[in-house]
């Protein structure tokens, strides 16, 4: 017999099938996602056959692994090219950009959102409503109307708009302080004040510059729209988003303390100054370069982190990743209703995100003051 | 683990909040910090807990000057319990007690069965095991206090800084928190209000008034009517009760004081 007290039955119980069902929910939305990414690429005006879509999809990765890896992986799996050439080109070269764009642009502006309600404590931020966006269509405007940044080539107007996002934010963050504290009724004021700023001082360059072709481009970019994506452009935001993801997973234990509270944070051992100002960059960088590929998209920051919070609570070990996954879900179906809804017109995603998000914000102002008796 | 204060200064716009306090914590000692509400309690323990940079002054623990050890290794050894609001976010008891194995866990780390227990057994120690599950938003503010001082527990620190640990408490809790505080036998500072409860449990007392140190020593040569009288201007009688051989305080109203003995000091002659 073991001298050693057994592990009783109830210490261990809790924690496991807490993480059985998050395990069990990822496994879900995963499906979930991957129906959602078939949806997006087959609905549309010209009809694609589900079959068609995945097989294009196999044949084309395999075609790039076998260029990677120089192996025949061709000759190992025999997929038959049973489709049109204009099927290929509309499935693998218009939309199937076009859906993934929706799958980082969703799950950044997720993470992006849950960090900032973290960082600034306060469930009504997001960088829509904050300004941060609008500061960063200002960024990515300049690069088009002046050629700022040439230097960095393809990824200029990436460059732009984070330079634009990580000045608002400094901005928004300092005119909401009083008194040395984060004033959350200062914090929308603020935001909202340079949000229209920053809208004007993009249509007065855009209006007033020569070049007659930047109005309607930026218009049309402004309204938040995931069209005309290519596979080049994927690239920056496919990484960004992993590194900013997999950096804040990582740092899930110190936003918990921090969305308890500063001083909490602190006697936790989390440093402070140091924490904020890397939440800060990776807050800005994301949001910089979604809103470069897709323009400003509004309230998904504000709406899926609620909606996550509700399914799993507010330990980000678990609304981090299931965030990713809700709010690349809930922008590809937002886009295909879009696309698809009002037939011949087709609508901007930001559009119809925010007919839905101005209610969500209304709403959650409405619980929030009738917790607090005002605000 | 020993903590020391040297001179400490702190001032907000031009106004002097702590003004060159000196405070020592031996291993071990249970030390108490009075004071009236504004006389620079919170703020002392602020700069101890290295929220606040003190303007002058250094706060030593073991010798070392915290403002030179990485806040993760101070939180390490230092666990604190504040007044606490966590606003409009939730979380269950389970996860804020877990928030104390911060300190201890680096960024790939997950929470283990080891984790589990010591929550399990710190929210035993509290009395509030059948909260575990629950919202932490939902408990009342003794609750909240007491799921707080299991969060310092798991966090296994060797100096505990209280900051009016039994604020909103039930008398019952106010007793048994101290009472577990006082068993635990760790190192502890604790901003305290009922002075009754000071007397009885500390083994030192600071007294602050208007940023000033004013008093200092055991419970016996501190808690005098005069100074009670000077520091939280109250009239009141000082005794050592006979059961438990400590100091019980009673307080007056300002006639009933003037008619029991006259004494601008506040000694009961």
């Amino acid at each position: 017999m073991s001298t050693l007290a057994p592990i009783q039955g109830n210490t261990a119980s809790p924690s496991c099938t807490t993480q059985l069902r998050f395990w069990l929910l990822l496994g879900g939305l995963t499906a979930l996602l991957l129906v959602s990414i078939t949806l997006g690429v087959t609905l549309g005006p010209v009809d694609i056959p589900v079959g068609a879509v995945w097989r294009i999809a196999a044949s084309e990765t395999i075609n790039v692994l076998s260029d990677i890896t120089s192996l025949e992986l061709n000759s190992w799996v025999n997929i038959e090219a049973n489709w049109t050439k204009a099927q290929f080109n509309i499935i693998w070269l218009i939309r199937f950009p076009r859906v993934l764009i929706g799958v980082f642009v969703g799950a950044g502006l997720a993470v992006v959102g849950v960090t900032m309600q973290a960082l600034v404590r306060n469930p009504l931020a997001d960088p829509y409503i904050l300004g941060i966006s609008s500061g960063a269509s200002v960024g990515a405007v300049m690069v088009l109307a002046f050629g700022a940044f040439a230097f960095a080539g393809i990824y200029a107007i990436s460059v732009g708009a984070f330079l634009g996002a990580i000045l608002t934010f400094l901005i928004v963050f300092l005119l909401a302080q009083s008194n040395g504290r984060l004033n959350p009724a200062r914090l929308i004021l603020a935001g909202v004040a340079v949000a229209y700023f920053f809208s004007g001082l993009t249509s007065f360059i855009t209006l007033t510059s020569d070049n007659r072709e930047l109005a309607r481009a930026v218009l049309a970019w402004l309204l938040g729209s995931l069209a005309g994506t290519n596979w080049v452009e994927l690239t920056l935001p496919t990484a960004v988003l992993f590194f900013g993801s997999v950096y804040l997973v990582l740092q899930a234990r110190g936003l918990n303390a921090l969305i308890v509270g500063d001083e909490t944070a602190a006697t936790l051992g989390v440093d402070l100054t140091r924490f904020r100002r890397s939440l800060f960059g990776v807050v800005s960088l994301v949001t910089g370069v979604m809103v470069a590929v897709s323009g400003a998209i509004g309230f998904i920051g504000l709406m899926i982190p609620h909606i996550v919070r509700l399914m799993v609570g507010t330990d980000h070990r678990r609304v981090l990743p299931v965030s990713i996954f809700v709010g690349s879900i809930f922008l590809i179906l937002v886009d295909v209703i879009a696309r698809t809804a009002f037939d011949p017109v087709e609508l901007p995603v930001g559009v119809i995100t925010s007919l839905l998000g101005g209610p969500f914000f209304l709403w959650l102002l409405h619980r929030q003051m009738k917790e607090r008796g005002g605000m | 683990m020993n903590l020391q204060a040297e001179n400490v200064s702190w001032s907000v716009e031009a106004k002097q909040i702590v003004d060159a306090v000196t405070l020592a914590v031996a291993e071990g000692e249970f030390v108490g910090l009075l004071g009236p509400n504004g006389s620079g309690k919170s703020s002392l323990l602020r700069t101890i807990y290295r929220i606040l940079r003190p303007d002058a002054g250094v706060i030593e623990l073991d010798g070392a000057n915290v403002w030179h050890i990485a806040p993760r290794e101070v939180a390490r050894q230092m666990a604190v319990v504040m007044q606490e609001r966590t606003g409009d976010f939730d979380f269950s008891v389970n996860e804020i007690v877990m928030m104390g194995r911060n300190p201890h866990k680096g960024i790939f780390d997950r929470d283990t069965i080891h984790d589990f227990q010591l929550v399990d057994d710190a929210l035993a120690r509290v009395d509030m095991t059948d909260f575990a599950q629950r919202s932490f938003l939902t408990l009342s503010g003794g609750e909240k206090q007491r799921v707080l001082i299991a969060r310092a527990l798991v966090q296994q620190a060797r100096i505990l800084v209280l900051d009016e640990p039994t604020n909103h408490l039930d008398i019952h809790y106010q007793l048994e928190i101290l009472e577990l505080v006082k068993n635990l036998g760790v190192t502890t500072v604790a901003a305290l209000h009922e002075l009754n409860l000071a007397a009885f449990y500390c083994d030192r007392l600071y007294v602050l008034k208007a940023g000033r140190m004013v008093a200092s020593g055991t419970p016996e040569a501190v808690l005098r009517p005069d100074l009670i009288r000077d520091v939280y201007d109250v009239w009141s009688e000082v005794s050592t009760h006979p059961l438990t051989g400590k100091l019980t305080i009673t307080f007056f109203p300002e006639k009933v004081g003037h008619r029991l003995n006259g004494n601008n000091k506040g000694q009961i002659i």
